[in-house]
């Protein structure tokens, strides 16, 4: 195993995780749910919103509302902010950043929130406004958000490696058995293959159960010393390692990897432990090819093994194999940005040993990552990040 | 294989008539050169003045050498479709009442990959060759046909949407005095097109080719006189909701410019029979083609111009001529603007000194009204916008693009 240069991030954890329950649709503003996970913030963690000096925010539905605006919003003085507009890598490039904020001294603690909302209209104007390639060359082809361009990645991966449909299956109805044991989860009935294989198809090889549902809901997280979280008496989860790539492997004809591959080794390097040492894995699951190219590209089989490996693995909570133990955001729900948080808070319950009823048992090492802002052709931004409950 | 299209049936009166959807219009202005080019029917990338890379989409920089030198040149066609997804639950109105519906990725030899519409003979791994269409938004989208061609290949229901193929459509050409219209109506009918409304003014009195036009089959003469507002609104009454593609080939020609001519009146001719006449034709056509862009097999899809390649620099020989040609260039921009919601096209044919009697005395090259018409039913089956027939217009058209200012010194000289 190679060793990392890079700075550890000594005495820097996470704490209080935050979800705010997701719904389908929401009259609220995207400000209304920041300001709740927020206050859960606040509340979790025992302090008054003065105490908050850093603050991160992802938001596609905020308007003309950047961090900076909402720091009146809600009434924030913080000297350190950052706005991330990251799409599905949101959270873990917010963890980077804050936990180096922290370890520099450049703030004491920080509020990571990701907050979207979902009015009927709100998809379709996050469609019309993603990015000017997008607009200019994606969009004007029917292609109906990231359906169309994740079915050409599927079907290429598909072909080139070997996967069937129901070995996607396979990791959805796993989630979706994980997501009934999560009382926040907005898929409420059991999941069959069956079922999955004779959805409805939405964008070939993509089907009905291949596709997170767009709902409004809030995920956070706070970043602080190990001191500050010990003078607040709150359990707190240390951040072993990080690794953040993006638009990488741009000549590849077809994505058939993510940024992650890049720096695999780096991210075991730095946390000091093997894929096999990991308790359970948080995959960004905007479709399950997706998570199928993570298994490959953060290093639990090869390049093309992803079909194998998940035939091989029970994917469930119990299974050999803990993924997505929330559900995911394939039976969760996809909150804008909060769908980057999602595995992140859910990884940080599972360390601190606070899932309750989607708690692996004994977990101390886990892996979230992300994956996110299919601007043309593919999904540029990746990053991974390796935590570890209070006891390891 | 493509199945060919039907006639369409009679339509059933107490049917609601579908409305148009666009598909979205929104673009970046460097992507408005792949508009330029679709209009032209040019296959045309960026390219790098310093490294030579060929980019997509529309970028500001070089991606591999940072340069600001793009330039959109013509480039090679040929890519291979990497991988292809047919949508059934589009996300977006237009497309969802079109799905399902085709798209693709194409890998090009010269580099970059394209999403792109397919035609339905392009398969998976295999080589496919590249244009840009004008899509029912008017915009530029990237379209993958097959390499070879394969049978009743025009008659793909996704390629169709693109262009204003005159097969089983119903046309209406203006003019059917002038040896341009009759070519007009000759060549539409080739096409296919299932009948072609012929404007005659002052029906009563003979014109050469008469009997000829009579004889043919799906052609039916109409009164139509488009100087006079209630002659064009009388004919509107009666067939305007069954014209899918309007063939303007008013003829209004008198050489002269300002300083030698006595008075307004023949300006005024000019500017009734040319400009105002179209003014009639639309307010009077207009409308109802907008309403009927996605009208079925036979929905209204085109409005085609005749226009002089005078129109963009004035040749002082015909000086009076010219500005009245461009004053209908300009009014052609405000109608295609206009119908553009309902997704027809307004085709703006530029041509040099017809072979006809009125330019009689200007010496050759001169266009033949037969290539006129060709050129004209070729714009429309292939989707384009701006044409230009012949080899005077090509001269002023790349003259204009090198030095405006040239061409006005010369033409005045």
């Amino acid at each position: 195993m190679q060793n990392s240069i890079r700075t550890p991030y000594d005495r820097v954890v996470m704490a209080v995780p935050v979800t705010i329950p997701y719904v389908r649709y929401s009259i609220e503003s995207a400000q209304w749910w920041i300001g709740r996970a927020l206050k859960a913030l606040v509340d979790g963690a025992g302090i008054t919103p003065r105490d908050i000096d850093g603050f991160c925010v992802s938001s596609f539905t905020a308007g003309l509302d950047s961090g900076i605006s909402l720091t009146q919003h809600f009434g924030l003085c913080v000297r350190w902010i950052d706005t991330i507009p990251l799409g599905g890598a949101s959270a873990i490039a917010a963890l980077r950043r804050a936990a180096r904020a922290v370890q520099a001294g450049d703030a004491r603690i920080v509020a990571c929130v990701a907050g979207d909302t979902n009015h009927v209209d709100s998809f379709r104007y996050t469609l019309e406004n993603f990015s000017r390639f997008n607009q200019d060359a994606v969009y004007p082809y029917g292609a109906g958000g990231a359906n169309a361009s994740f079915a050409l990645i599927a079907r290429n991966y598909m072909r080139t490696f070997g996967a069937r449909r129901e070995d996607f299956g396979k990791i959805a109805v796993a989630q979706r058995s994980n997501a009934l044991r999560n009382p926040d989860a907005l898929m409420k009935a059991p999941l069959t293959l069956e079922q999955y294989m004779s959805a409805r198809p939405i964008a070939d090889p993509i089907h009905l159960f291949d596709c997170v549902m767009p709902c409004a809901g809030a995920e956070a997280f706070l970043v602080m010393s190990e001191d500050v979280a010990a003078s607040l008496k709150r359990p707190a989860a240390k951040i072993l390692s990080t690794i953040e790539r993006h638009n990488a492997f741009g000549d590849d004809p077809v994505q058939v990897r993510g940024g992650w591959a890049v720096d695999v080794d780096e991210l075991y390097a730095m946390a000091g432990v093997k894929p096999d040492d990991l308790d359970f894995v948080q995959t960004y699951d905007d479709y399950p090819v997706i998570s199928m190219m993570q298994f490959e590209d953060l290093g639990f089989c090869r390049k093309g093994e992803g079909p194998d490996f998940v035939r091989q693995h029970d994917l469930t909570i119990d299974g050999t194999f803990p993924h997505n133990t929330s559900g995911g955001q394939l039976s969760v729900g996809q909150a804008g940005a909060g769908g980057a948080y999602l595995g992140v808070v859910e990884a940080l319950r599972q360390v601190l040993g606070q899932a309750g009823p989607t708690q692996v048992r004994d977990a101390r090492i886990g892996l979230a990552s992300g994956f996110g802002m299919i601007n043309y052709d593919r999904g540029l931004a990746s990053g991974a990040a390796i935590l570890a409950g209070p006891g390891s | 294989m493509i199945e060919p299209i039907v006639r369409p049936r009679r339509k059933n009166p107490l049917l609601r008539t579908r409305l148009p959807t666009s598909p979205p219009h929104a673009r970046s202005r460097a992507s408005h050169g792949f508009t330029r080019a679709a209009a032209e029917g040019r296959f045309m990338l960026q390219r790098c003045g310093a490294c030579g890379t060929f980019c997509y989409p529309a970028r500001d920089a070089c991606p591999e050498c940072l340069s600001a030198d793009l330039v959109f040149a013509d480039a090679p066609r040929r890519g291979t479709l990497l991988s292809e997804t047919t949508l059934h639950i589009p996300a977006d109105v237009h497309f969802r009442e079109r799905a399902p519906w085709r798209i693709g990725l194409v890998a090009m030899e010269c580099g970059p990959r394209l999403v792109t519409h397919l035609h339905a003979d392009c398969e998976e791994g295999r080589p496919v060759v590249m244009s840009f269409q004008l899509d029912k938004s008017g915009q530029a989208v990237a379209f993958a046909h097959p390499e070879r061609e394969t049978p009743n290949m025009a008659d793909d229901r996704q390629w169709r949407e693109m262009t204003a193929d005159p097969k089983f459509r119903r046309v209406l050409v203006t003019n059917g005095r002038s040896i341009v219209g009759q070519e007009m109506v000759a060549a539409l009918k080739a096409a296919g097109a299932s009948i072609v409304f012929v404007g005659i003014a002052e029906p009563w009195k003979p014109f050469r080719g008469e009997d000829v036009l009579r004889a043919l089959e799906g052609v039916e003469i109409v009164p139509l006189d488009i100087g006079d507002e209630k002659s064009v609104a009388d004919l509107a009454a009666d067939i305007g909701g069954k014209v899918d593609i309007l063939v303007n080939t008013a003829e209004h020609v008198r050489s002269g410019g300002l300083l030698d001519r006595q008075g307004t009146s023949v300006v005024r001719d000019e500017i009734d029979q040319s400009y105002l006449g179209f003014v009639h034709l639309a307010q009077a056509f207009g409308p109802a083609m907008r309403m009927r862009g996605a009208d079925g097999v036979n929905s209204a899809v085109a409005w085609v111009n005749i226009l002089s390649v005078y129109a963009l620099a004035n040749w002082p020989v015909f000086g009076a001529y010219s500005a009245s040609q461009a004053a209908c260039l300009s009014l052609s921009h405000c109608l295609r603007a206009e119908l553009r919601p309902g997704g027809v096209k307004v085709v703006n044919v530029f041509t040099g000194p017809l072979d006809v009697e009125w330019f009689q005395t200007v010496p050759p090259p001169k266009v033949a009204p037969r290539a006129v018409a060709t050129a004209i039913v070729s714009a429309l089956k292939r989707g384009l916008e701006d044409v230009f027939v012949g080899d005077v217009a090509e001269d002023i058209r790349q003259r204009l693009a090198a030095n405006p200012k040239a061409v006005e010194r010369e033409l005045g000289a």
